[in-house]
């Protein structure tokens, strides 16, 4: 840098306070600091997911008559397309997973207590904003698995008492998939989400700074002289760009042997084909209304899944609020049971889902 | 060990100067697709060539008219002057790639983005900013009263 420029940009920028910013933050040093990466490792697969999406937004081509030909030419026309379309999904399913991981890992550390409530509850609304993303985009090719997604997911929006109907024609444009819920989807995926999506992730990002890293409740019983931790920089930030780096190696080398393929374009006379199921991170909701009666009692069978749904998703978001100290100064142990239960059920009906 | 002593320096200098090369070459492997992706453009849009089109009859062309027509992916005029000839031009303007049309009160094709003229007969610019002649087709008129345009 010439010599001039570097007061230059200080005077302007205050480059300085950044940087002592950066010397000064710390990490906790102890046993769990292995679930601190996910964090970062979220938001890496979120730069892959922005740069592989605008790069498939130069081919693709948002109507009834031309999505499915144009992902068709990015997968065997355009040079490295199939790669690009093939990162942009495998990312996102690492996304996902990597949300997850976060997500439980901060739950059992206890992370979400105060100050910390708002951290949680935008780290939520990222999860959810995630879950949309994944829907949304699943539209896109306009192929037949595409279709059914849709019309079961709308499905599912339509038996949401009260507001379900109103929601599904909103998000469907009438009451059939057309052309028009492409159209809508597609403003939703490339715009609306990701705008609300970086927002939420800016102030998820600022509170963390704000607050520093949570460490778990034993940490904290530690005298205070033990309590030791790590320079955020250089040296968690090193490993955490090494992190990234594996991330990167991990996605291409899934990406390049396992692209994936685009199905056949959508036919709306065309009845569902055998063996149809969501994506893994939509097989826990998929299995539980999958295996719930019609009729059950009073109620119907599905609206009561959704119920049961929302409400369990309710509580653990606002589990900072409910999650109270114990009269001996310790937090409760009810949370930690909830994660527990949330955890296994997840993984009992996505299995039940796979194989029922 | 002495050995290792020594060796070590050199295995440190010869690492610090491996680490650039395969940051590069790293770099290379990820930029190489993204350059390919970005220029694949013109596969989606391939036209084809074509080395003659026919743009009408004899009869569709009165003295001192034109017509606008694809020449394979270009954009052509073909003028038919008030004495009778025919003359056809690449319709992108020299000047900055505006597409031209054929004035008859002037006799002349002319430019509307920036005005520039040229003579129908030849494609030579007569007046405004336009820095080079149009390309001009060659045109054929049959026997059956056919026209038929064709790189001169």
């Amino acid at each position: 840098m010439p010599a001039k420029l570097r007061p230059w940009l200080e005077s302007r920028l205050h480059l300085g306070a950044l940087l002592t910013l950066a010397k000064e933050k710390q990490v906790p040093q102890h046993r769990q600091q292995l679930w601190y990466y996910f964090g970062g490792i979220v938001l890496f697969f979120f730069l892959v997911q922005v740069v592989t999406g605008i790069l498939l937004l130069l081919y693709y081509s948002p109507s009834e008559a031309g999505a499915h030909a144009s992902v068709l030419d990015i997968t065997a026309k355009v040079d490295f397309g199939w790669l690009i379309r093939s990162l942009h999904i495998w990312g996102a399913h690492l996304m996902v997973a990597a949300v997850l991981i976060h997500m439980f890992s901060v739950f059992f550390m206890k992370a979400y207590r105060t100050p910390r409530e708002l951290t949680w509850l935008t780290g939520f609304c990222m999860l959810t904003l995630l879950l949309g993303f994944g829907f949304s985009g699943y539209l896109l090719p306009w192929d037949e698995l595409a279709y059914f997604a849709t019309q079961v997911g709308l499905g599912i929006t339509e038996s949401v008492p009260v507001v379900g109907k109103f929601l599904a024609d909103l998000l469907r444009a009438g009451p059939e998939v057309t052309g028009l819920t492409l159209q809508r989807f597609f403003a939703l995926h490339v715009v609306v989400l990701p705008l609300v999506f970086t927002a939420v992730l800016g102030l998820h990002l600022f509170l963390i700074q704000l607050h520093g890293n949570a460490a778990p409740p034993s940490y904290y019983r530690q005298p205070v002289a033990a309590q030791r931790a790590t320079p955020f920089f250089p040296d968690f930030f090193y490993n955490d760009l090494l992190v990234w780096l594996v991330c990167l190696n991990v996605v291409s080398f899934v990406a390049a042997i396992h692209p994936w393929e685009v199905g056949p374009q959508a036919d709306t006379l065309a009845p569902a084909p055998a063996g149809i199921h969501p994506e893994w991170y939509f097989m826990p909701l998929y299995a539980l209304l999958k295996l719930l009666p019609a009729q059950l009692g009073p109620v119907q069978g599905q609206q009561l899944g959704i119920v049961l749904f929302s409400l369990g998703g309710l509580l653990l978001a606002l589990v900072p609020f409910w999650d109270k100290e114990t009269p001996t100064g310790r937090r409760g142990r009810l949370a930690t049971y909830y994660g527990l239960f949330v955890l296994l059920a997840t993984l009992v009906l996505t299995i039940l889902g796979y194989v029922y | 060990m002495p050995e290792e002593s020594q060796e070590a320096p050199a295995r440190r200098s010869f690492l610090r100067r491996l680490l650039p090369a395969v940051g590069a070459g790293y770099l290379g492997v990820l930029l190489y697709p993204l350059y390919r992706y970005l220029r694949a453009g013109p596969k989606l849009t391939e036209t084809v060539e074509v080395s003659a089109v026919k743009v009408g009859n004899l009869a569709d062309f009165p003295p001192n008219s034109a017509k606008m027509f694809k020449f394979g992916g270009i954009p052509s005029i073909l003028v038919r002057s008030a004495s009778g000839e025919f003359y056809a031009f690449n319709a992108i303007c020299t000047h900055l790639r505006c597409t031209v049309q054929y004035r008859s009160d002037w006799e002349q094709i002319w430019c509307a983005c920036h005005g520039s003229r040229f003579a129908a007969s030849s494609g030579r610019p007569l007046a405004g900013p336009a820095p080079a002649p149009l390309k001009a087709w060659k045109v054929e008129v049959s026997a059956a009263g056919e026209v038929f345009v064709s790189r001169a």
